[in-house]
């Protein structure tokens, strides 16, 4: 017989505060992850050192958010503890970040409307009480602000380039948009009207339509995720699985 | 380093740790990535103190996943070790985060004479070889985190820019 999968076991002895710093923390290594795959396999070596450079902001982010997490906890679980020694239930990452690359169109786009939405996230979280992470928020917020000029730039370039680009930005954009509403979730509402100017005004300089579907996946933040994420901690995962405490 | 170049007397131990001699000690680590900075110039040199006898470092990125930080951290202790303090700790602090107003004035020079333009705003970039004004942005995301890639109008030098934080 095949047991029903936990529900709602996902890090249950966390207190809200530490919670909500693994999501962001997960959010930032899936997407590194993600983008690490295509080191070495897009289609310029500018484009390549770019998307290279913006998946170590994301690592360093959800480093020292995983230690500032532990640190929190005081069980003593360091960074590796958390990133290599949790399972795909117990992520909590964003869907958004964990879809695969696919085309160039679909990096940028994933990339563009996940940068809009660390903009508000880092913004309000250097404003925190909690000095550690306000510290590592006005940092992000930098970076982000400079990822968001090259995802930007990169879908306003496909969607008003040529037939083909826009077919395939556009493709990227209806595909990627039923991830959105689950950023605002769970108290972040507040950062959606800024969030929407920002896209909007993207998706409109691109010449792209936005999506209309209602259709909405979330599960995320709960560790319900797609399919994909296994293969993704997975393939992230399993050195140090396989040589437990491995140093360089 | 040559020790007789240092202040104080070259006799370190527990009860007597000199907190300005280490201080000096690892003013002078250098960045390993643009070896012409130390870590001073950087900025990213928070703070040296004694505590319970031993050296305690505090340091800060440049950026969030600047891969030279462990290295930095290991050619911390190195130096100090090589004068004598071998009870050292690395603390990594990110509240309030680097900009690049922290690179010092000497950092700027240094940087410029090394071939690469400091941080200064995008349109105030001079070409590092022959100061023309005209300098074309080439990658925004160049060979480290921290810099990006120009190319000179004039003289056709391709640079590195230090990029504004």
């Amino acid at each position: 017989m095949i047991s029903a999968p936990p529900q709602g076991t996902t890090e249950p002895d966390l207190t809200p505060e530490i919670r909500a710093i693994v999501a962001h923390a997960d959010d930032n290594l899936i997407l590194a992850q993600r983008l690490g795959e295509l080191i070495s396999n897009t289609a310029e070596l500018e484009i390549d050192i770019a998307v290279a450079n913006i998946a170590l902001d994301h690592l360093g982010v959800a480093r020292a958010l995983y230690t500032h997490a532990g640190k929190l906890e005081g069980k003593g679980r360091d960074e590796d503890h958390l990133a290599m020694g949790r399972t795909e239930r117990q992520f909590i990452n964003l869907l958004l970040v964990e879809q695969p690359n696919g085309d160039f169109a679909h990096t940028v786009v994933r990339q563009m409307l996940f940068d809009a939405y660390q903009l508000q996230l880092w913004e309000d979280l250097s404003r925190s009480t909690d000095t550690v992470l306000a510290g590592i928020a006005a940092k992000a917020l930098k970076e982000a602000a400079y990822h968001f000029r090259f995802s930007s730039g990169w879908v306003v370039r496909l969607g008003d380039g040529t037939d083909e680009s826009h077919l395939h930005a556009q493709d990227a954009l209806d595909a990627l948009w039923p991830f959105t509403t689950e950023m605002f979730d769970g108290g972040a509402a507040g950062y959606r009207p800024a969030w929407e100017r920002m896209v909007i005004e993207v998706i409109d300089e691109a010449t792209l339509v936005k999506p209309t579907d209602p259709y909405q996946r979330t599960g995320g933040r709960q560790g319900f995720h797609s399919e994909h994420l296994g293969f993704v901690i997975a393939e992230m995962q399993w050195m140090h699985r396989t040589y437990p405490g491995m140093e360089w | 380093m040559d020790a007789s170049n240092l202040p104080g007397d070259g006799v370190v131990s527990a009860l007597t740790l000199d907190v300005d001699r280490a201080r000096f000690v690892v003013s002078r680590v250098v960045d390993p990535e643009i070896p012409v900075l130390t870590i001073e110039d950087l900025g990213i040199l928070r703070e040296v103190a004694v505590e319970d006898g031993r050296v305690v470092c505090t340091i800060t990125p440049t950026y969030s996943g600047c891969p030279a930080m462990r290295q930095i951290e290991d050619d911390v202790r190195a130096a100090l070790l090589r004068e004598g303090y071998d009870e050292v700790e690395i603390r990594t602090v990110f509240h309030p985060a680097w900009n690049t107003d922290w690179i010092s004035d000497e950092g700027h020079r240094k940087l410029a004479s090394f071939g690469i333009a400091p941080p200064v705003p995008e349109d105030a970039v001079l070409c590092p070889r022959c100061r023309s004004d005209r300098p074309r942005m080439v990658a925004r995301f160049g060979s480290t985190a921290c810099k990006a890639l120009m190319v000179c109008s004039s003289c056709g030098e391709p640079f590195d820019w230090f990029k504004q934080l």
